[in-house]
């Protein structure tokens, strides 16, 4: 499975219409501890660009932007409770989101995981 | 080191167990160790003698309480104690340089608080007939008259009790004017390196935000505004712009960003926390401000910071004049009027609303009042350009060890720091501040605005002579050449000296004990010192 990256440092797994929104490991060092996260009810509907859920670190508050259109059909809502999940495996379990794209086509042009690290590299 | 009561001990034991430069009370000489007063409180005590009262048939009926408050009890001298001994934790202006940038931690002159404290303002209430107190009154259109003045705009509604509260107050005469002119507008513009309640107040108020990024420069792009006004069109209900910006830089096209807004039908809220920095050279009503919230407690002197509550009043231009909450100060025939209640409006005054049950600070308004008129015109003026002359003498004192995000170039009232400096040395922003404290400063705005890596904000204020600046330069000198040189053991874990060590922030974050619980007998342990 691909995993297709944003310069919003959010990563995104798609399997069949469904797509599984993270934040990388570097968006999670760049905050440093988080201790809260707020998600979307399931059933929201979601257009690229709009606030899907916010990231709190002892640093700052943060929003993380829907990478794509359509619905959220889950929120990783253990998250919730336990926020340090963010830290200690962003890019597995500590997954934000899952979107019933409504428009797949959203995913072309977005970042391979090799485009990525180059974009990190030139920041 | 242990904070309760149920931490320390209560008797010595045989084997001893203070170890050498620990103490066994956990105070160091005079600096006391100072347990909650639930903790050190008894129900045996009081501080004062009550009569008994006679027999009696209470009236409370099935009303009156039936479980014991637990109330801490303690005798005069030991109240008085815990009291002085927290105060003397707190840090101050009054203790010492306090450069948190966008807060303007300056001097509050002992004058204001003389003034302050006189019974014809002190004294007073509210709900006194108005007839008793127009000396309190001629006091507050005097100080609305010199806010006006100084920011050239045409009213003022001096009620909001802080910055945010203001902004609140001047966005809701926004909507409260667009509502007039049967518009109903979404979009509220922001610049990425706003105030965090300026988004805040405007999602409150049921706005779309839609940020503005800032340019090379640190500053806000017309050419970006217009972008936005274009993308919302016809949908722009205004902008909330801090002049100077969070990066201590003059926002030097705010006259075409102003045009630009208006020519949106939009307003221009400006949000004041920065005034400190114009005051008596430039005048917000002569850039195209609708409204802007001003800090009393920042600008205009008067205790904050854990020393006092803030002052938020708010000036608006014509345009939005008539919106201002009730209650309002009307020039009347025989002297100012306060305008209480809906009957008592004119034609064309439409408030929409009331921001606060009754006329806001007094004592923050005495305060400010004082301090306006011990300095006059012209010093109000120099106060500013002694802020900005420190805050540019600290950057030229460090800008060649430190790193400035956008150059070296003049800032205005405070100089923002990014943390490149410290790259490779294994030391954070966050490490540093602690290391700060060791020195027996209060650290500086970090991590703040968030368009800076690693922020470092400091705003020295005029109140530092330059005999101060000097040491705290010099200071943080000898700290960035000691992280440079690799000593992380200075920064890592500090503060090392101050009462209490590096706290853990994210386990605070993340389970706060909001509530003291009276620990279980069983768990109140005399304990050695370890």
């Amino acid at each position: 499975m691909t995993t297709r990256y944003t310069e919003d440092h959010e990563w995104i797994t798609v399997e069949g219409d469904v797509a599984t929104v993270g934040i990388t490991n570097y968006a999670q060092e760049q905050l440093g501890d988080v201790v809260f996260v707020e998600l979307p009810d399931a059933g929201k509907t979601v257009a690229k660009g709009d606030e899907a859920a916010v990231v709190e670190s002892v640093k700052a508050a943060s929003e993380v932007f829907a990478p794509l259109d359509g619905e959220i059909v889950e929120a990783n809502t253990a998250l919730a409770d336990e926020p340090g999940k963010v830290n200690e495996d962003p890019e597995g379990g500590a997954w934000f989101v899952k979107i019933r794209m409504s428009d797949k086509s959203q995913l072309d042009g977005m970042m391979d995981a090799d485009a990525y690290k180059a974009h990190l590299e030139g920041l | 080191m242990s904070m309760n009561t149920q931490g320390r001990p209560s008797a010595p034991t045989e084997a001893g167990g203070t170890a050498a430069h620990e103490t066994f009370t956990g105070n160091k000489a005079l600096q006391m160790e100072e347990a909650l007063i639930f903790e050190i409180g008894r129900n045996d005590v009081c501080g004062v003698d009550l009569e008994e009262p006679e027999d009696f048939t209470p009236a409370l009926g099935g009303h009156a309480r039936r479980a014991e408050l637990d109330l801490p009890a303690l005798t005069e001298p030991e109240a008085m104690r815990h009291y002085v001994r927290l105060s003397s934790k707190n840090y101050a202006i009054d203790a010492g340089l306090y450069p948190l940038g966008s807060c303007t931690m300056k001097h509050n002159p002992r004058l204001n608080e003389k003034m302050a404290r006189l019974p014809g303002f002190a004294d007073v209430h509210p709900l006194q007939p108005r007839s008793t107190v127009t000396g309190a009154v001629e006091m507050i259109a005097e100080l609305a008259h010199w806010l006006v003045t100084l920011t050239g705009m045409e009213a003022v509604a001096m009620s909001p009790k802080a910055g945010a509260h203001g902004e609140l107050c001047g966005m809701m005469a926004i909507k409260a004017a667009h509502t007039a002119a049967g518009r109903d507008p979404k979009v509220v513009l922001v610049p990425e390196s706003a105030h965090g309640t300026n988004p805040a107040t405007a999602a409150l108020l049921g706005y779309k935000v839609v940020s503005i990024e800032a340019r090379e420069d640190g500053t806000v792009d017309t050419r970006a505004v217009q972008d936005r006004i274009a993308e919302h069109a016809g949908n722009i209900a205004g902008i909330m712009l801090t002049n100077p910006n969070t990066c201590g830089l003059f926002e030097r096209d705010i006259i075409a960003i102003a045009e630009a807004i208006h020519a949106a039908d939009g307003y221009f809220y400006c949000d004041g926390a920065n005034f400190n920095a114009i005051v008596g050279k430039a005048r917000p009503g002569d850039l195209g401000v609708d409204a802007m919230h001003i800090n009393l407690h920042k600008t205009f002197s008067t205790p904050h910071g854990g020393g006092g509550p803030g002052s938020g009043p708010v000036v608006l231009s014509e345009r939005l004049a008539p919106f201002a909450p009730l209650p309002f100060l009307r020039k009347g025939a025989n002297g100012p009027e306060w305008i209480e209640s809906a009957a008592e409006l004119l034609d064309g005054e439409q408030p929409f609303g009331r921001m606060t049950a009754f006329h806001g600070q007094m004592g923050m308004y005495v305060r400010a009042l004082a301090y306006m008129k011990s300095h006059g015109a012209d010093g109000l003026r120099q106060a500013s350009e002694d802020a900005v002359l420190n805050a540019n003498y600290v950057r030229v004192g460090l800008e060649d060890l430190m790193s400035l995000p956008f150059g070296s170039r003049w800032c205005m009232h405070e100089v923002l720091f990014d943390d490149s400096f410290l790259k490779d040395t294994g030391v954070t922003t966050l490490d540093f501040a602690k290391a700060m404290i060791d020195e027996g400063y209060h650290p500086m705005t970090m991590y703040f605005p968030l368009v800076v890596h690693g922020a470092m904000l400091i705003e020295p204020t005029e109140s530092e002579s330059r005999a101060a600046l000097d040491l705290f330069i010099a200071t943080m000198r000898d700290l960035v050449m000691s992280a440079q040189r690799g000593e992380t053991g200075r920064f890592k874990g500090a503060p090392f000296h101050a009462p209490r060590a590096r706290l853990d922030e994210t386990r605070a974050a993340r389970k706060p004990v909001l509530k003291w619980e009276r620990p279980a007998a069983s768990e109140v342990q005399p304990q050695a010192a370890e």
